[in-house]
């Protein structure tokens, strides 16, 4: 049959009208959300749109993405003539071929080549996706009918084309390499089978046009070619290093166990994801087989939407538990607790979908509205309730470690810095040590500081991220008055998540500090010369240096640290396989420092053998958890002759004595 | 039926010094927390409410900011508080403080019009560590007493009977006895609930009864200071032996470690 109006353009009103209507009613969906996300501003959306959606700069950042990009800019260039191919259908007298030599050629020319690297691409996707999948589970029937029916609709396509070059209705022929060699090969058959060529070629087009619009757009990941533009376009202003504060009055839910607890943004990302699997490759507790997956957790939350959504617009009570057995829609629990909040999930994602704030919000159910978690946390949480510490020790040992040294009260006008010790640094007997190398390093620079001594109190990081956010809430009220009370403006801290927690956190709560780690205000004294090392530090050996989640990912400070290793070793540091924004989490973080790891591998090993790799004398890390995970790890693993050094004892080792 | 908790606000002993020029504890600065044997007796009585529709009341005699304890035990699910509270009652020893609950618990029954079932208490407080008060309300009312339980194996409500374990040096002891009963919990009993935040909220607007001896009407000169017959004479912290070294750890681990199994073995402080 050849194309015929009366046919096609019934066909095409359906298809759209149904277009409209699915999408429609999936995606209105997301107005359950409730509120809570803020919205960087137009001009910034249309750049981030435009550098992530559409250069595809983080889809780049895995050597395959580029097959994607290729795929995109060709659906790009195509979407003209598959918009005159829609017009021309209805409408046989408009076409393009109307319009003057000097832009229909060009137009012909760029879609011939497009179209033949598309398909190139497609078959590179199919092996790759068949002989070396992104992640075993992805050799999914839905990913092979997407790639199947873009192929169809290429060489439909190229059909149409080649049919028409053949039967000489084609004037831009010279320029369409991709379509005359197809038209060569139809070139020997006679007129009427050419014709039956183009005919099936023009009706397959079509129908491979009319089921993206039905199939894979409303039904599919595909649906991403909207969603995930609009989710980069989206992107929040600040990285997703902190949680958003919750209001404490009666009559209110707490966290998220219905799906409609959490923010329209977090049901857009579930319809923005595409199922690439970057977040679960690179997510620590899925690489030592936790039952967590960011990428299921993102596909339950849709899932969960979907099924309950109808119910829920018309004021009913969902059916599906957003946290429950782990079936599908539903989020396990012990998924929930498995999480290390290194956000390595989230600076993977290519379309900046957020994982950590669902989980959290998940937590933040469990622990606030049914009291139901680990129950290790039990003492955590009673512990930091009545003595502001996860280990329950007396507050008047906050002060012990100053036994071997002056150290003076934190006094605004007399003292400039707080160094804001932390828990591990008061009272871990080898995050002390790092406590004391701090303070020999400040008074041999000439630093003036001082400490909040037995007023000190936890700053609550783990709280936080365990979703005690009510008792967090408190504690962080009363850090914040304790240090406009004491008149703090500037902030040393030794421990990342004071760091974070201090600096991101508490703005939240009413204060801006000028936080700073030590191992930044370290390179500052180094580089300024106000710290000057009395010898080059050899006697480490080879160091290798750790990136902190909550320093490097959460907070972007990747170079001060390697900067000081340089200066006081003289060579710089050795790096793991995985390092700065890749850098693999020791497993401490997200409050799992204060819970067992039973389930698969242990996160701390991983890392430690990786370390391994590269036979180092020292691992330098600037966080206590850190210092505690490698310690361990490298205990079990027997590597006894390998050390772990804080930045600050590595620092403080150039500033013994020359003999 | 009354399942009625008996807990105690104390000084969190962790952080208690000893003034060594008085010889006081030095109070300033502590923080006060609820028994930790008391939230094991009182989480007790909440599950006796959940489970057989007990009411659950928890009771405390104590300062007016004992108040913060009761408040604790409204927001893990206790329904009512109770705090007996009067000048007359400071300075009590064990017996006058068993006097006041004992009067309270009575109280709470009558004006209730509901039986006491089982009176909860911990086995002891980490600030006096005697261990009396309990024992002392069973015996003025006449409740048979049950200490050092750690589980409890059977409650019959038809029988009106009892059959708990206790928790005794190196063995355990399972016991019956009749309705009421009071019941002084140790560690092992259960492991306490954390409050939701509903019910923290709710517990925060909730309110706390105050029984002065206006109410309970006892004779002054039974309770506080004046129906105390304890007194103290001293405080001070005992001096610990210091400890041991034996053996050379870091060059010989391994035999260190069999020296000190040996050592262990021959104290008794551990069994092949």
């Amino acid at each position: 049959m050849s194309p015929n109006p009366a046919v096609f353009t019934p066909l095409l009103l359906a298809s759209l009208l149904f277009f409209v209507w699915s999408l429609y009613r999936k995606l209105s969906l997301v107005a359950l959300g409730r509120s809570g996300y803020t919205f960087r501003g137009f001009g910034e959306g249309v750049r981030e749109m435009l550098l992530f959606a559409f250069v595809q700069k983080r889809v780049l950042r895995q050597g395959f993405g580029f097959n994607h990009l290729i795929i995109f800019w060709a659906c790009m260039v195509l979407v003209f003539v598959n918009v005159e191919f829609l017009v021309n259908g209805v409408f046989p007298a408009l076409r393009l071929a109307a319009l003057p030599d000097s832009i229909y050629v060009p137009i012909r020319f760029l879609s011939d080549i497009m179209s033949g690297l598309t398909v190139a691409a497609i078959v590179l996707a199919l092996v790759r996706r068949t002989v070396f999948p992104p992640y075993p589970e992805a050799r999914t029937f839905e990913s092979y009918l997407i790639l199947s029916l873009i192929s169809l609709h290429m060489i439909a396509y190229i059909g149409v084309s080649a049919a028409e070059i053949a039967l000489g209705r084609e004037r831009a022929e010279a320029f369409m390499p991709v379509a005359a060699f197809f038209a060569k090969m139809l070139a020997a058959l006679p007129e009427a089978r050419i014709e039956a060529v183009f005919n099936l070629s023009w009706w397959l087009h079509a129908a491979a046009l009319f089921s993206f619009i039905t199939v894979l757009i409303p039904f599919t990941k595909h649906m991403h070619v909207f969603t995930a533009i609009a989710n980069c376009f989206l992107r929040r202003g600040e990285k997703p290093n902190t949680q958003q504060p919750e209001i404490f009055e009666t009559g209110r839910v707490f966290g998220a166990g219905r799906v409609d607890s959490l923010t329209w943004k977090d049901l857009l990302d579930g319809f923005a994801c595409t199922k690439c699997g970057r977040c679960q490759n690179v997510c620590p507790a899925a690489a030592t087989g936790k039952p967590l997956n960011p990428r299921q957790v993102v596909n339950d939350v849709r899932v969960n939407l979907l099924a309950n959504g109808p119910l829920l617009k018309r004021g009913g009570v969902p059916t599906v538990p957003l946290i429950g057995d782990g079936g599908e829609g539903s989020v396990a629990e012990e998924a929930i607790w498995a999480c290390t909040s290194c956000g390595a999930c989230m600076e993977a994602c290519p379309v900046f979908i957020e994982h950590l704030p669902k989980l959290v919000d998940m937590r933040r159910h469990l622990v606030e509205m049914e009291s139901k978690f680990p129950e290790e946390l039990l003492n955590l949480f009673e512990n930091m309730e009545q003595r502001s510490n996860p280990w329950g020790i007396a507050p008047s040992e906050r002060t012990k470690w100053t036994s071997l040294m002056e150290v003076k009260p934190f006094e605004a006008g007399a003292t400039e810095y707080l160094l804001y010790v932390g828990c591990a640094g008061s009272f871990d007997s080898r995050s002390k040590q790092v406590t004391v190398s701090l303070a020999q390093i400040l008074d041999a620079a000439g630093v003036s500081w001082g400490i909040l001594g037995k007023d000190e109190k936890c700053c609550g990081d783990s709280l936080r991220r365990l979703g005690n956010e009510f008792v967090f809430d408190r504690m962080a009220r009363e850090n914040v008055a304790l240090f406009k009370d004491r008149g703090v403006t500037k902030v040393i801290t030794q421990c990342p998540h004071c760091f974070t927690t201090l600096k991101n956190d508490y703005r939240q709560f009413g204060i801006e500090l000028e936080v700073v780690h030590h191992s930044e205000l370290i390179k500052e004294l180094l580089a300024t010369g106000r710290l000057k090392m009395n010898r080059q530090v050899k006697d480490l050996g080879r160091v290798i240096l750790h990136d902190s989640c909550y320093l490097g990912r959460h907070n972007d400070v990747y170079g001060a640290p390697r900067e000081v290793v340089s200066t006081v070793t003289g060579t710089a540091p050795a790096e793991f396989e995985r390092a700065r924004e890749e850098s693999f989490c020791c497993g401490a973080g997200g409050g799992r420092m204060w819970m067992e790891e039973q389930t698969g591998t242990r996160i701390n090993h991983s890392r430690v053998e990786e370390a391994l790799r590269k036979n180092p004398d020292t691992v330098c890390v600037s966080c206590p958890y850190c210092m505690t995970m490698f310690e361990d790890g490298l205990k079990d693993r027997q590597a006894g002759q390998t050390r772990v050094k804080d930045i600050a004892e590595v620092v403080a080792e150039g500033l013994r004595p020359v003999q | 039926m009354l399942a009625i908790a008996c807990i105690k606000q104390v000084p969190d002993t962790t952080q208690v010094k000893i003034d060594p020029a008085t010889n006081t504890l030095v109070r300033e600065g502590i923080p006060f927390i609820v028994n930790p044997y008391d939230t094991h007796a009182l989480e007790e009585s909440l599950r006796i409410k959940d489970r057989y529709g007990f009411r659950a009341v928890a009771l405390s005699m104590g300062p007016p900011n004992a108040e913060a304890a009761l408040r604790k035990a409204l927001s893990m699910g206790a329904d009512d508080a109770i705090l007996c509270s009067d000048r007359c009652f400071g300075g009590a020893d064990t017996l006058s403080t068993s006097n006041v609950l004992a009067a309270a618990i009575a109280k709470i029954a009558q004006e209730t019009g509901e039986e006491v079932g089982i009176v909860f208490c911990g086995k002891q407080t980490i600030d006096g560590d005697t261990a009396q008060v309990g024992p002392g309300i069973a015996v003025r009312l006449g409740f048979s007493q049950l200490t050092l339980v750690d589980r409890i194996e059977e409650l019959d409500l038809a029988n009106r009977r009892i059959r708990v374990r206790r928790k005794l040096e190196g063995r355990y002891e399972v016991v019956e006895a009749p309705l009421p009963v009071m019941i002084t919990a140790v560690r092992e009993l259960n492991r306490p609930r954390y409050p939701t935040v509903t019910m923290r909220l709710s517990a925060v607007n909730a309110s706390v009864k105050v029984w002065t001896n206006e109410v309970l009407k006892l004779d002054v000169n039974s309770v506080g200071l004046k129906g105390s017959p304890t007194w103290v004479s001293r405080i001070f912290s005992p001096e610990r032996d210091k400890g041991e070294i034996i053996g050379d750890g870091l060059s010989d681990p391994v035999g260190t470690a069999h020296l000190l199994i040996d050592q262990l073995l021959a104290k008794d402080m551990l069994a092949v």
